[in-house]
């Protein structure tokens, strides 16, 4: 196990090492002067150049990367060009609002998808197991910014039930709970799919099992064998599929932010791009792909830590 | 293919692909009108006998823009499929057939691609390259390669050993040869099954690159295009939103059916991934 989570550990350090190295290829290719960008068109020579020599600009390109390069592994992303704030702080700042989509999400997930596989299972080969089976594929197919979309249209903009932009109040948190039911749908809706097909499958293999079948032979009544003592290992896999699932929801998030009008981290890249706001691209970037290289990197360790075979293929 | 008809949810999937496929192959038959000419005397109108799926903000047509934009969605879908599973098919084919540390760096690059969430990836690529929709295909080949290359590079480890290729081997085969004579026929089936079933998320990724006005630039219609269309415009009317979203909505559902009963009729050992 130690040297499975050294393996894995350092596979994570240098897929963001790559990223960094990425991004710092982007900024260099992005055509005109970083400096002269950030000053506008009506700075004087002198002042672009205290602000190249300010930016580091001036120094040698391997210079230049030797210091994004510290610098992002210790948490110095520069400073946003208008404010001049550090990147960080702005990326952090909005963090918390994607990750509540995210949770959100998760919620819609695993409320509806549980009992939906476990219904499929309990009855499999019948009707409601085809049609569980359909639904669960086309959640999937269908991508969520069109959920989302033909959320905000059905519920929010004709039936006028829930609110159509923003996050809500600050401090009020049913307020906020409401504007987070629509985006969160379009954010999970997709992986009820997921974890629909995951509890059906696992379902049926636990259902299979000896204590399962020594439990029906005491005569326990069918309800209680297959909630209590079937679903509640069944739902194991789950839990390791959401890992990766959380990443994914990670790009359904930036569609959500967007349709529905949120503050969040998606939203932050896709306004700084179209104000062409280049530090906060990168370094928001950068702080979603570490996050998501962190999850994965979880996940992996949980699967390697329940499952064996994983380790020794790796 | 018998089999596949015998399956009614198959059935259902290759119809919906056949329709989307005619519709956008015969798009100037089908429409009456230019999917770009702007009309506005007849703004946001809805459904009628004129036009079949209403009007857009300008007025322009939107059942000949929805046809239009499934030729856009499907050439994408084609050519970057085509791209990625070449390049796939190769990486996959060095990383399986040559040393081991080539192969560990390249694995090492594969998790790296995909440890990017796709949309940050397509939106730091637009930076650098600026919209287009060489950047949508860009975005695309980046995303399924690394998929593809792995499921080669699993094949040909498993084949590789193999008496046949040993055999070649010592008769002299060149390495080239054993590749592509010997190795790529036999792990090509599972490929072809698993890029059909990558064309919904191709054809979702440029149409949220158009949605998000990174992809096709305007006025050339695409469906994410003409979902922003209807999502700037959703207080005034519903009917540009439902144009947009139906096509991806058909096209998703119908290759994702298909390419599920098709992975079931050929090769079950698939399920589950």
């Amino acid at each position: 196990m130690l040297a499975y989570t050294f393996k894995r550990l350092l596979l994570a350090v240098a897929i963001v090492s790559l990223a960094m190295f990425l991004l710092f290829c982007m900024i260099y290719t992005i055509p005109g002067d970083p400096a002269a960008v950030a000053l506008g068109p009506r700075a004087t020579d002198e002042m672009r150049e205290a602000l190249r020599i300010k930016m580091g600009l001036d120094q040698p390109i391997w210079v230049q990367f030797w210091n994004f390069f510290t610098g992002a592994w210790t948490g110095d992303l520069g400073n946003e060009v208008l404010s001049d704030r550090p990147v960080l702080d702005v990326v952090l700042e909005q963090l918390p609002y994607t990750l509540a989509l995210i949770a959100g999400g998760i919620s819609w997930s695993v409320a509806l998808g549980i009992p939906l596989g476990c219904w499929a299972a309990v009855s499999r080969g019948s009707v409601a197991d085809r049609i569980v089976g359909v639904i669960s594929v086309a959640v999937i197919a269908v991508p969520s910014f069109v959920i989302a979309i033909y959320a905000l249209l059905i519920f929010a903009v004709t039936l006028r039930w829930l609110p159509a932009i923003g996050a809500g109040e600050p401090g009020d948190l049913s307020d906020q709970l409401v504007h987070l039911i629509l985006p969160s749908l379009a954010v999970g809706l997709g992986w009820v799919g997921y974890i629909a097909r995951m509890v059906r499958a696992s379902m049926l293999e636990v259902l299979e099992a000896s204590h399962i079948r020594t439990a029906r032979a005491f005569g326990l009544p069918h309800r209680m064998i297959t909630y209590r003592y079937a679903l509640t290992i069944a739902i194991l896999p789950t839990i390791t599929l959401l890992g990766v699932g959380i990443g994914q929801m990670l790009s359904s998030a930036v569609f959500a932010e967007i349709v529905f009008a949120r503050p969040g981290v998606g939203k932050l890249v896709y306004d700084a791009i179209l104000t062409r706001n280049f530090p906060v691209v990168t370094g928001a970037v950068l702080v979603t792909t570490v996050l998501f290289v962190l999850l994965n990197l979880l996940a992996d360790l949980l699967v390697g830590a329940l499952d064996p075979r994983v380790r020794s293929s790796f | 293919m018998r089999r596949l008809l015998r399956e009614p949810l198959g059935v259902f999937g290759l119809s919906l692909v056949v329709l989307v496929i005619f519709g956008a192959v015969f798009a100037d038959l089908l429409s009456a009108y230019d999917p770009t000419r702007i009309n506005p005397r007849v703004r946001f109108q809805g459904p009628s006998g004129d036009h079949l799926l209403g009007t857009d903000q300008l007025g322009r047509d939107l059942f000949s823009r929805v046809l239009y934009g499934g030729r856009i969605a499907l050439f994408v879908a084609l050519v970057s499929t085509a791209v990625s599973l070449v390049i796939g098919i190769v990486l996959g084919l060095i990383a399986g057939y040559g040393p081991r540390w080539l192969d560990n760096l390249m694995i090492l690059l594969f998790d790296s691609m995909k440890s990017f969430p796709t949309v940050m990836l397509a939106l730091a690529l637009v930076t650098i390259m600026g919209p287009s929709l060489t950047a949508v295909m860009v975005v695309v080949v980046l995303v399924t390669v690394p998929g593809y290359a792995r499921i080669i590079r699993t094949q040909t480890i498993a084949i590789k050993t193999s008496e046949f290729v040993t055999a070649a081997q010592s008769m002299g085969a060149s390495n080239g040869r054993i590749l592509f004579k010997h190795i790529l026929p036999n792990v090509i089936g599972p490929l072809v099954i698993l890029a059909s079933m990558d064309i919904p998320v191709v054809i979702a990724i440029e149409a949220g690159m158009s949605f998000l006005g990174l992809g096709v630039r305007p006025p050339t219609p695409s469906w994410g295009s003409i979902l922003n269309d209807g999502f700037s415009s959703i207080r005034d009317t519903a009917w540009i939103a439902i144009a947009g979203g139906l096509p991806i909505i058909i096209t998703t559902l119908g290759f994702t059916f298909l390419g599920e009963t098709l992975r079931d009729v050929f090769d079950p050992r698939l399920k589950g991934r």
